[in-house]
């Protein structure tokens, strides 16, 4: 908590030149401690407990992992919305393998990371080289998927396999945080293995985008793809990677979804890819490329579910108050990006 | 042949835009024709109220394909004009499905007569998606944010929206008449969205012919400051495609809930908008923007009705279908990429070249 609030400190300099990526940064910061803290002081209740935190991560470990995929895509100037039915097509997949086969958690892991590969070639070969809209491309993808999945097991099922249940119910405590309950007794705060996870691949997701030279590349060719090619970056193998790496990230973070349900369904994770763009969007990539952070994604993706929680929290028990406010999110973000752009614009002309 | 000929010089291909949704539907005609011949008879039967009324796959895909074509008017508008497409019609289509049938059984949901005219409820519903409609245009021309994300918001929203709209009941319409625009007019036997589509139809086609409006999407779609140098505004252009793209929408939220006189929100319209923007595509319309030829678009929307109904028949389910399609889509924009038509036309220019170096040499 110390961390994020001496962030925020850096609000005072924003005057002072801030790049679009550290404003944007700050703006998803700010809000994000201001509606949790918000949350704690007018709805108190279970917010003032770590577990309620600890439960968002649980929760969204694999939309971590997706929203840093979906990110380093859109800052390459790309989009990919097949990432939700790219969940769904991993989870019938592995759940028939463990459930059918009898096979290992091992070469399930591999199915789930494959399935992502094959998925990235394809899209980022189209994109790339072929020069197609990544939307149109990633939209077909997303319904080969969901049609992919619903051909493979058109029901859903659970799992039975006893050594993927012992794995999905792994509980990591932490001892030092908790809180006592109602008969008293401390209840220490626990995460799943998704969450461990889900941070180390952001971790790392972070450290490629800001001290390797593919991240930088990455960040050339969404600014600006034609000084870009001028620096002598291949801008086409650039392209073509970060679709690889987004549908890799994709496979995985749907291994996590599995992990974190535990059952295979074509319709799993749907809109999951919306989620995953507005975390991102949220977190302060721009939608032309170019622009954005690891960590913004990060703290994104935890606003986003702060305010689902916040907005069931707050009585809005009817399922459509969650779509809608997403959406409203998100709206207001955009509007906030395309602002942003516009006044860079004018600068730049004068 | 000459037809052939004229579709690989990259100047024809503009000329005879027609050529591919009539190749795709001849194509799936004789696939159709070598399987099963059965697939095209058509019999007079007797509907549920003894009404005649022909029956077949033809007429299925006549039915169900008006729909899909008068949604494809509106998006090739759209795509013209913006160079992106409307993922949020079937999001749209429930909302406007749901006011139709919010207005007309009221606030409980069943009552026994309708609460207005069912023309009163429907221009209701036509304002309400120009408004949703004018909202993605905003985004798109004003924010200048990608039409397709811009309209996510939509997307995701759109069909929580319908449900509240209704506080999540299943209103169900007991008057006969509303049935009438999703099935058939009694002593008409042909169904009834095919004549909707017809008129909506006509009416953009005297629209473009009587008016600069096409002129004015195009112009804006090839080049938004050249278009804006002559006079133009490019975003009322743009938010007036999104506009118009709702009035559509609403129509097939008529004929959608008329079908069933009653809704549900989840799967209502339910990827639609994949199968409109494949009618655009099929149409032989540039995703990117520019020009357009409607009629190409209409008829690629028959085309998609025809390929799925294709797919029902041979016991396809509707939650794999998305799959195969998916597949005719990336087909599609492979043969219409522009780095892979290139390489094409290249290819028929050498072909032309030889061919006018042997009648020199004869």
């Amino acid at each position: 908590m110390f961390k994020k609030e001496s962030k925020t400190g850096a609000v005072t300099n924003k005057k002072s030149g801030l790049s679009d990526t550290n404003a944007l940064l700050v703006i998803t910061l700010v809000i994000f401690v201001l509606m949790y803290t918000g949350a704690i002081t007018i709805l108190g209740g279970q917010f003032t407990k770590w577990q309620t935190f600890f439960n968002i991560l649980n929760g969204n470990a694999y939309l971590i992992i997706l929203a840093c995929g979906m990110s380093i895509v859109m800052i390459c100037g790309g989009i990919d919305i097949s990432l939700g039915g790219l969940t769904g097509l991993v989870t019938v997949a592995c759940a028939v393998y463990l459930d059918e086969k009898g096979g290992s958690i091992l070469v399930s892991v591999g199915i789930a990371i494959c399935i992502g590969l094959a998925f990235g070639i394809v899209q980022g070969f189209l994109v790339a080289y072929l020069d197609i809209q990544p939307f149109i491309v990633s939209l077909a993808g997303m319904f080969f998927a969901r049609g992919l999945a619903h051909i493979i097991r058109s029901a859903p099922f659970n799992v039975a396999s006893e050594t993927f249940n012992s794995l999905k119910e792994t509980r990591i405590y932490i001892s030092f945080l908790g809180s006592v309950n109602k008969k008293g007794v401390f209840v220490p705060a626990y995460i799943e293995i998704g969450v461990i996870i889900a941070i180390c691949v952001a971790a790392l997701m972070f450290m490629m985008m800001k001290w390797t030279r593919l991240g930088r590349n990455f960040y050339a060719v969404g600014g600006n793809r034609h000084s870009a090619l001028m620096l002598g970056i291949n801008v086409k193998r650039t392209k073509f990677l970060s679709h690889i790496i987004c549908s890799l990230l994709g496979g995985l973070g749907a291994y996590v979804y599995f992990l974190h349900i535990g059952s295979g369904s074509g319709s799993n994770a749907s809109g999951a890819e919306m989620d995953a763009i507005a975390s991102s969007i949220i977190g302060g990539v721009m939608l032309t490329g170019g622009v954005g952070n690891i960590m913004g994604t990060f703290f994104g993706v935890l606003s986003l579910a702060t305010i689902k929680s916040i907005v069931s929290a707050a009585g809005f028990n009817d399922p459509w108050w969650t779509n809608i406010t997403v959406a409203i999110m998100l709206c207001f973000f955009l509007v906030i990006q395309s602002v942003v752009m516009a006044r860079k614009k004018k600068a730049a002309k004068k | 042949m000459n037809n052939e000929k004229k579709v690989f010089s990259l100047s024809g291909l503009l000329h005879h835009q027609l050529f591919i949704p009539v190749t795709a539907l001849v194509l799936l005609a004789v696939f159709n024709l070598i399987m099963d011949p059965s697939f095209f008879s058509i019999q007079m039967g007797l509907n549920s109220e003894g009404n005649h009324i022909l029956q077949g796959y033809l007429i299925t895909i006549l039915d169900y394909g008006s729909e899909l074509a008068i949604l494809a008017i509106g998006m090739t508008l759209v795509t013209a004009a913006s160079g992106g497409q409307d993922i949020s019609v079937g999001a749209t289509v429930a909302i406007a499905g749901s006011v139709i049938l919010r207005l007309l059984c009221g606030a409980s949901a069943r009552e026994p007569e309708l609460q207005m005219p069912i023309i009163l409820a429907f221009l209701i519903a036509v304002a309400v998606s120009m408004v949703f409609g004018a909202f993605n245009g905003t985004l798109v021309a004003v924010f200048r944010i990608q039409p397709m994300v811009a309209t996510l918001i939509m997307y995701t929203a759109g069909r929580s929206i319908a449900a509240w709209i209704n506080h999540n009941q299943l209103p169900i319409v007991t008057d006969k008449s509303y049935s009438l625009f999703g099935t058939i007019i009694p002593g008409i036997p042909i169904p009834t969205p095919f004549f909707i589509a017809a008129l909506c139809v006509t009416a953009i086609m005297l629209v473009l012919r009587f008016s600069t409006l096409g002129l004015y999407v195009q112009s804006v779609g090839i080049n938004e400051k050249a278009a804006k140098l002559n006079g133009i505004n490019p975003v009322a252009v743009k938010i007036l495609t999104f506009v118009i793209l709702g009035m559509c929408v609403a129509v097939v939220g008529l004929i959608k809930t008329s079908r069933l006189c009653t809704i549900n929100y989840s799967v209502i319209a339910k990827d639609i908008e994949m199968d409109a923007i494949l009618a655009v595509a099929l149409g032989g319309n540039a995703l990117s923007g520019g020009k357009f030829n409607m009629w190409a678009s209409v008829l690629g929307a028959y085309a998609i009705q025809f390929l799925t109904t294709t797919l029902y028949k041979y016991q396809v389910s509707s939650d794999a279908l998305p799959a195969y399609k998916a597949v005719v889509v990336i087909l599609l924009v492979i043969f219409s990429a522009p780095s892979v038509r290139e390489k094409m036309a290249a290819i028929s220019q050498r072909r032309e070249a030889r061919k006018n170096a042997g009648k020199e040499a004869a």
